[in-house]
């Protein structure tokens, strides 16, 4: 090494990931954020009846949860309202997305695309307390269907978000081209834009029932005997004491939902690397 | 034909209130013609074409196709198409579907389309092709299936959009070829869109050159070249000498223009010489030397000499000639 010419090390600008201690300050956040479900998850598999003590792997919780039918009832309430409410706000949201993006600037735009997201600001108590009063204000009770109405609300600014980006980011060309080529609206909309927007509709679809599927405080208000959603039923044994059997159940909601979120991500990146 | 009539546009922004795009303009495209709208970025070019494809409604005036007053007839309602800029081939559509796109919306029938779509595939010698995806084409390929794209419906009139400017230079040569052929081979009236008057004169029968929302003149390129009827024209088309009149001594005319190719440089003391100056710069570049001159009040002059071998230098005092027929005088 030595007597040889030093090494001319090539100057560069500051470097934020070079700094001193960021990885371990990265760790400790990583851990801050996820060490909680990782918890949750290692002791939905635990033998013991007690929570916090380990005593062996089981899969007996996960039976049990299985087995269980106010589980269950609850469970198939919330993929009803789940699945009916990604529905109708997955189409109210892609009609949005195309009058925002497409249609004539109208009078009060600003107005309406702030009510669209507002959903997304207000405090979700509030929403909770007025949906419920405003239902029993106008006496409308029709079980599930409460539930669904409020559902879809929530749900449409979730689902307008991926089809609004993808609708600004193809721009207009290719419906030009479209309209060029002979294609009136309907033809235009069926075989031109519905076929581009049509993975971020289901990157919507899928937020939009992640979204309801996890939804706690507007269901815990709205919903009646009956018409319990899982995790309010969940909500309802804690009260009676922490068991491994809400581990179980929330392992299971965990799984589902983050996988649907990755398959959101990969649908709209699907879109984007398609032109 | 298409004919425009006094066509103004003028767009309303939030932000900056009217823009006049297209003020007071006339023109009349013939059938089989190659003509080009030619002007510098913000002419109203692209705004005129766009009028002509449905895409925008004019202001005021009057267009017509064919005869036809197409003022309210949606783009899917007129015999036109457009090669648009950025190509916008379907993504979602094989190269085949994307030719075909246009003969399903007029309905016709399976086999005819089939037929049609492998003609076009040949005409722009794409063949074997068509089950690909756009994305796997490069550049110049894609740009050749939106021309058969749009040529693939028979319109009467096709629009393209400054097709030419993604491609890189050798490749926008060969294109301007292949444009000229498909034009004379369709017999497709063709309006192209282009800031570059090299590529407008290569390939138009007329050109309109315009600038700031109007048009300024209209003719064959020849004409357009030799007989600039103001200093725009003259200066956006190849290269142009403007000399105030006074300095020629010629009070009563603006401007005096002449193209560098037809100016002679002479001795300084040589006779007859139409103004005198001074060597400013010499530039060899090959068959020809540029001599840039400055004349007495400044102005500089450029003179493009053949197969002179840099016989004047930089400072050297000369007199500038050129011919009668050489000149124009412009008022404006």
């Amino acid at each position: 090494m030595s007597g040889g010419t030093p090494v001319q090390r090539p100057i560069q600008g500051f470097d934020w990931r070079k700094t001193p201690g960021l990885g371990v300050a990265t760790w400790v956040f990583l851990a801050f954020l996820y060490m909680p479900l990782f918890v949750l998850v290692v002791y939905s598999f635990n033998a013991n009846n007690l929570v916090t003590i380990w005593t062996g792997f089981s899969l007996r919780w996960f039976v049990k949860v299985l087995h269980n039918p106010d589980i269950r009832d609850a469970a198939i309430n919330s993929l009803v309202i789940a699945v009916v409410a990604t529905i109708l706000s997955t189409l109210l949201a892609t009609a949005a997305a195309l009058a925002l993006e497409r249609g004539r600037n109208f009078r009060g735009f600003g107005t309406v695309n702030g009510l669209i997201s507002l959903p997304l600001v207000v405090p979700e108590v509030v929403v909770a307390i007025t949906t419920l009063i405003f239902f029993s204000s106008i006496g409308l009770n029709l079980g599930l269907g409460n539930l669904i109405i409020a559902h879809t609300v929530f749900c449409i600014p979730f689902a307008v978000l991926p089809i609004r980006a993808r609708l600004k980011d193809m721009g207009g060309a290719y419906e030009e081209a479209g309209r060029d080529l002979y294609a009136d609206e309907w033809r235009l909309f069926r075989r031109v834009t519905l076929p581009l927007i049509a993975p971020a509709i289901g990157a919507g679809g899928i937020l939009a029932f992640v979204t309801s599927l996890d939804d706690f405080l507007i269901s815990l208000m709205v919903s009646g005997p009956g018409t319990t959603t899982l995790p309010v039923y969940v909500y309802g044994m804690m009260r009676l004491g922490v068991t491994p059997e809400v581990n179980a159940i929330s392992t299971l909601l965990l799984v589902l939902s983050v996988s649907l979120v990755v398959l959101a991500l990969l649908l709209g990146r699907r879109a984007r690397s398609r032109d | 034909m298409i004919e425009v009539r006094h066509v103004s546009k003028v767009f309303t922004t939030m932000d900056i209130g009217t823009v006049t795009a297209l003020a007071e303009v006339s023109l009349t495209i013939n059938d089989n013609e190659f003509f080009t709208l030619l002007g510098p970025s913000g002419c109203g070019k692209t705004t005129l074409l766009r009028l002509i494809g449905g895409f925008e409604t004019p202001s005021t005036g009057e267009i017509r196709i064919d005869g036809v007053d197409v003022a309210g007839l949606p783009p899917h309602k007129r015999r036109v198409n457009t090669v648009f800029q950025s190509y916008a081939l379907f993504p979602h559509l094989t190269i085949a579907q994307n030719i075909a796109f246009g003969l399903e919306m007029l309905k016709w029938s399976k086999a005819d389309i089939d037929v049609r779509v492998k003609e076009m595939l040949a005409l722009v010698r794409l063949e074997g092709y068509g089950e690909r995806n756009a994305a796997q084409l490069s550049g110049g390929q894609q740009q050749r299936v939106a021309l058969a794209r749009a040529l693939a419906p028979r319109p009467s009139v096709l629009l393209l959009d400054e097709p030419l400017s993604a491609l890189d230079l050798k490749l926008r040569k060969g294109m301007q070829v292949e444009l000229k052929r498909l034009q004379r081979e369709t017999g497709i009236t063709f309006v192209l869109v282009t800031h570059d008057q090299e590529e407008a004169l290569a390939m138009s029968d007329r050109i309109a050159v315009m600038s700031a929302g109007h048009v300024l003149q209209i003719g064959r390129p020849e004409d357009i070249y030799d007989d600039p009827n103001c200093c725009f024209v003259a200066d956006f088309i190849g290269e142009a000498n403007l000399i105030p009149g006074a300095l020629l001594g010629r009070a009563n005319v603006n401007i005096v223009t002449i193209r560098p190719e037809r100016v002679t440089v002479g001795p300084g003391d040589a006779p007859a010489a139409r103004i005198a100056g001074t060597v400013a710069e010499v530039t060899f570049i090959g068959p020809d030397t540029l001599y840039d001159i400055g004349l007495k009040d400044g102005t500089r002059m450029r003179a493009r000499v053949r197969g002179d071998r840099g016989r004047f230098h930089a400072e050297e005092p000369v007199t500038v000639h050129w011919p009668d027929e050489a000149e124009r005088e412009l008022a404006s």
